[in-house]
């Protein structure tokens, strides 16, 4: 496997580009940016649902595709897994994730939390796009406390 | 060797080729057919409450003239073979390999930049799998 580094330079760049071509500054500009970002994690999410669980044997239930992402997925991706998985057995599920790679190098603690979201958007497109593989809708969002714990949360409707 | 070989998403069919291509409509046919009995097979599996469940699904049904083969992945989507009567030399663990080589060409398309997931399947990489796996007409 490529050093996990390639992956992570490769992501910031892509931050950094698309905010540096923005030249609207305001809330609706910023959307799309992350938009963008939340997509391009959706197509790559899709190839990743419907490669990495290859060898493993179908899935029987909500709860166990949820743990694949949380372990394999993860692992696949950051090279670990996932810290926790909370959910409220109602269709939402709370992934946490106490040092994410992708937040690491940037801080510790409370610093440049309003620049966060940015480094979550392709995540959460990840996220959502290997449940659409998997068969589950899905709604996926991020939120930071403190660098580099962060906690994505996963709503599936109607389940 | 195949007959016909099928890909279906949910509720369309994402690939479809038969070697005698006259009577396509009969194969085509065929495959709808053998959708319920690909679902009655996943839910008769899922109530079995086996540990886990395989992903080939053995033979669906027989025919006088053909055999059908099915295979579900992950992802909801059904790859079903139809194979000729006749050809008893295959084995269950041939057309077995034979569906874990569609699986692997299946993903290689998913994962195509160019692919837009839910399109019908255009590469020419996979037709030329499906070749290697159909029986040489004339």
């Amino acid at each position: 496997m490529a050093d996990t580094v390639l992956f992570e330079f490769l992501h910031t760049e892509m931050v950094a580009e698309l905010w540096a071509h923005d030249p609207d500054p305001g809330p609706g500009g910023q959307k799309m940016s992350l938009s963008v970002l939340e997509g391009m994690g959706f197509r790559v999410g899709r190839a990743l649902g419907e490669r990495l669980p290859r060898e493993t044997l179908a899935f029987r239930e909500e709860l166990d595709v949820l743990k694949f992402l949380c372990k394999d997925l993860w692992v696949a991706v950051f090279q670990k897994q996932m810290d926790s998985l909370r959910t409220n057995h109602q269709g939402t599920y709370v992934l946490q994730d106490n040092s994410f790679p992708l937040l690491l190098p940037i801080a510790s603690g409370l610093q440049y939390l309003e620049e966060a979201p940015k480094f979550l958007a392709f995540t959460c497109g990840l996220l959502r796009g290997a449940l659409c593989t998997l068969g589950i809708e899905s709604v996926v969002t991020a939120s930071v406390a403190a660098l580099p714990i962060c906690k994505f949360q996963v709503v599936i409707p109607n389940s | 060797m195949a007959v016909c070989i099928a890909v279906i998403a949910k509720n369309y069919p994402l690939y479809i080729r038969s070697t005698p291509t006259e009577n396509e409509l009969k194969f085509h046919y065929m495959v709808h057919t053998s959708l319920d009995v690909v679902d009655e097979k996943i839910s008769a599996m899922g109530k079995a409450l086996l540990d886990q469940r395989e992903l080939y699904l053995g033979l669906l049904y027989r025919t006088e003239d053909y055999k059908v083969y099915g295979y579900i992945t992950n992802s909801k989507v059904k790859f079903v073979m139809m194979v000729d009567s006749s050809n008893t030399a295959l084995r269950d663990n041939e057309i077995c390999s034979m569906f874990r080589k569609l699986h692997n060409s299946y993903t290689d398309v998913m994962c195509n930049p160019f692919y837009n997931p839910g399109d019908r399947i255009q590469s020419r990489a996979f037709d030329n799998m499906v070749t290697s796996m159909m029986i040489q007409v004339c």
